[in-house]
């Protein structure tokens, strides 16, 4: 039998406290879940360092990678025989929906943004490298690792295949919105999911949703939204994610300035220069991170050992609202008193914007924006959701952004009561 | 403090105004393409490269009366229009950000149709394959646009007057 017909004698399960259990019974999936590079996602958390936050929020990346390839495994199940679906891509979607995050490294979001890099770059690298993965793939077809890749990249030419894996209504999302509910302990995300799936058609080139499901995806979006606000652009969480930043870039500066560390940061090294090599790049997952963190704490430099001791620790900085509009000139002059009260602004002062931590909101695709969800109509039209929904209409609609001023508090009540800078600074920040 | 917010004001500083959010996106893209230093991340969407962390930071410029959008209701759709506000303008005298010349390349951008920049956005996506993958490639995912040989050929055209206009 050719390998990617194998199937296991038994069919496998994982218990899952999302969808009760992850079933694999096909000889690749198996496989990949063994692959070391696959194995590594147990040590990158889902929600970098909301953990801080919500103290469940430990789940990682693992728990989603097979929470997608089992909602992706029901879909297809649901799709068989349905028109415009092709079977011949069940093994396909299944092995994308199981690596689409593979390439993530440590802290994704301050890592990407510090040092330059790109996760998907790397999911692609690990995909068409010489990786165990790879190995696998290539022993299902000539080929079959570069359509894998495709799919996740999102340039597969059946555009059916990608909305699965990726559209506004796909199985990653619906997977993280639980997850991130169930551990986080928030009551928001939580959407009939299985109604969804009952209502989901395939078309030629989407996913769409029968008009009959409109209101278990007024849900999902609700969740969508609610979960942005209250769970991953959480204040405190924000606050860690600065922290986090400014040790990496603390760490990178003083490489590049020639600064000793004690223990010589081995595994930053191709991070502070240019783009780690793939082996150097898997290497540096989040147990080693926060090793060096903690080591850090006993640096010399005390702008590093600061800033890792909080990180650690906990002790993160406060933060007030913040309107670069309005407030310019009590920004300048905040900059020019942290500096005389000995803390460098360029670490100890922060603004935080809604933009740098980018989650898809809904969007109806005015002027071909982005594919929006097309709900099925009786009469076979498809109609965008938020011409038929006001309760979408009315959250897609609404730009709320924020801006956030980061600094650590504690620092500044240390300062004497009768130095006129630590007033000064207090009066700008609360009034 | 909002370096990249900063950049973009700089964009619009030269752009005098932006009409429809595909081109807006699109333009961004190829620019950036060209070595303009915009740190927007982009992915492949259903309609070539789309960068939500760029939606965001206009949204949030809209919000901060830095830019001025505004929404006209077209036969079947909306249309934005985008335009620097004079607190904007103010905000840009008070940043200095180093920023290079563009006004040359965006208005030979505005000329053009979305759906010509879209055209052009998806061959720099994919310009690391050698020529005749990155038309075939265009041709497989955007098989619905029927983008023509020769449209394609002036899109390698327009794509070598950019970066000459940009260096």
């Amino acid at each position: 039998m050719a390998y990617k017909d194998e199937k296991l004698n038994e069919e496998k399960v994982f218990k899952d406290p999302v969808h009760r259990y992850v079933h694999i019974r096909d000889r690749v999936i198996w496989d990949l879940v063994g692959a070391p590079e696959f194995q590594r996602l147990r040590r990158i958390k889902q929600l970098g360092t909301s953990y801080l936050t919500f103290h469940g929020a430990e789940h990682s990346r693992f728990n989603h990678s097979l929470g997608v390839y089992e909602i992706v495994r029901r879909i297809i199940h649901n799709f068989e025989d349905r028109p415009n679906w092709d079977p011949n891509e069940r093994l396909l979607c299944l092995c994308a929906a199981l690596l689409h995050d593979l390439g993530h490294g440590p802290f994704s979001h301050s890592f990407e943004k510090v040092f330059k890099l790109d996760h998907e770059d790397f999911t692609q690298e690990i995909l068409l490298g010489d990786t165990k993965i790879n190995a696998i793939l290539s022993k299902v077809e000539n080929g079959f690792p570069k359509k894998v890749a495709d799919v996740i990249n999102k340039t597969y030419h059946n555009k059916l295949v990608v909305s699965l894996i990726s559209s506004q209504i796909d199985a990653d999302r619906m997977d993280y919105l639980q997850r991130d509910a169930y551990f986080t302990g928030v009551s928001y995300g939580h959407f009939d999911m299985e109604r969804i799936l009952r209502v989901m058609r395939p078309m030629e080139d989407q996913v769409v949703i029968k008009e009959s499901g409109m209101h278990a995806v007024e849900d999902y979006i609700m969740s969508r939204y609610q979960m942005y606000w209250q769970v991953y652009f959480h204040p405190v969480t924000r606050s860690a994610e600065v922290i986090l930043s400014k040790i990496l870039h603390r760490a990178k500066e003083l490489h590049e300035t020639g600064y000793e560390f004690s223990l010589k940061p081995t595994h930053f090294l191709s991070f502070f220069k240019e783009k780690p090599t793939l082996k150097e790049y898997l290497e540096l997952d989040e147990a080693v991170a926060m090793y060096y963190f903690q080591i850090w704490i006993n640096e010399q430099d005390p702008i590093l050992s600061d800033l890792c001791e909080r990180f650690v620790n906990r002790r993160l900085f406060k933060y007030i609202e913040f309107n670069p509009n309005l407030q310019m000139n009590e920004w300048m002059e905040l900059y020019r008193l942290f500096n005389k009260a000995g803390l460098n602004p360029d670490y100890y002062l922060v603004v935080d914007s809604s933009s740098d931590l980018p989650y898809d909101f809904y969007r109806p695709g005015e002027e071909e924006e982005r594919l929006p969800i097309h709900l099925l109509m009786p009469n076979q039209e498809l109609k965008e959701l938020s011409r038929q929904s006001e309760i979408v209409e009315s959250i897609s609609g609404k730009k709320r952004t924020d801006h956030k001023l980061y600094f650590p508090l504690d620092r500044l009540e240390e300062m004497s009561n009768r130095s006129k800078t630590k007033k000064r600074i207090l009066e700008i920040l609360y009034g | 403090m909002l370096e990249n917010h900063a950049k973009l004001m700089h964009f619009f500083a030269s752009s005098d105004e932006i009409i429809g959010r595909k081109k807006l996106q699109k333009i961004i893209y190829i620019l950036k393409k060209c070595d303009v230093p915009f740190e927007d991340r982009y992915q492949f969407h259903f309609y070539g490269p789309y960068s939500e962390e760029l939606t965001l930071r206009i949204e949030e410029l809209c919000n901060l009366g830095f830019i001025n959008e505004t929404r006209e209701e077209k036969k079947n759709y909306y249309q934005y229009r985008y335009r620097l506000t004079d607190a904007g303008k103010d905000f840009l005298n008070h940043y200095q950000v180093e920023f290079p010349d563009i006004g040359e390349p965006v208005a030979k951008m505005k000329e053009k149709s979305s759906r010509f920049l879209e055209l052009v956005s998806t061959m720099l996506y994919f310009e690391h394959l050698p020529r005749e993958e990155v038309e075939e490639k265009v041709f497989t995912v955007k098989s619905k646009q029927n983008y023509s040989e020769e449209e394609i050929e002036e899109a390698w055209g327009f794509i070598e007057e950019i970066r000459h206009t940009t260096h």
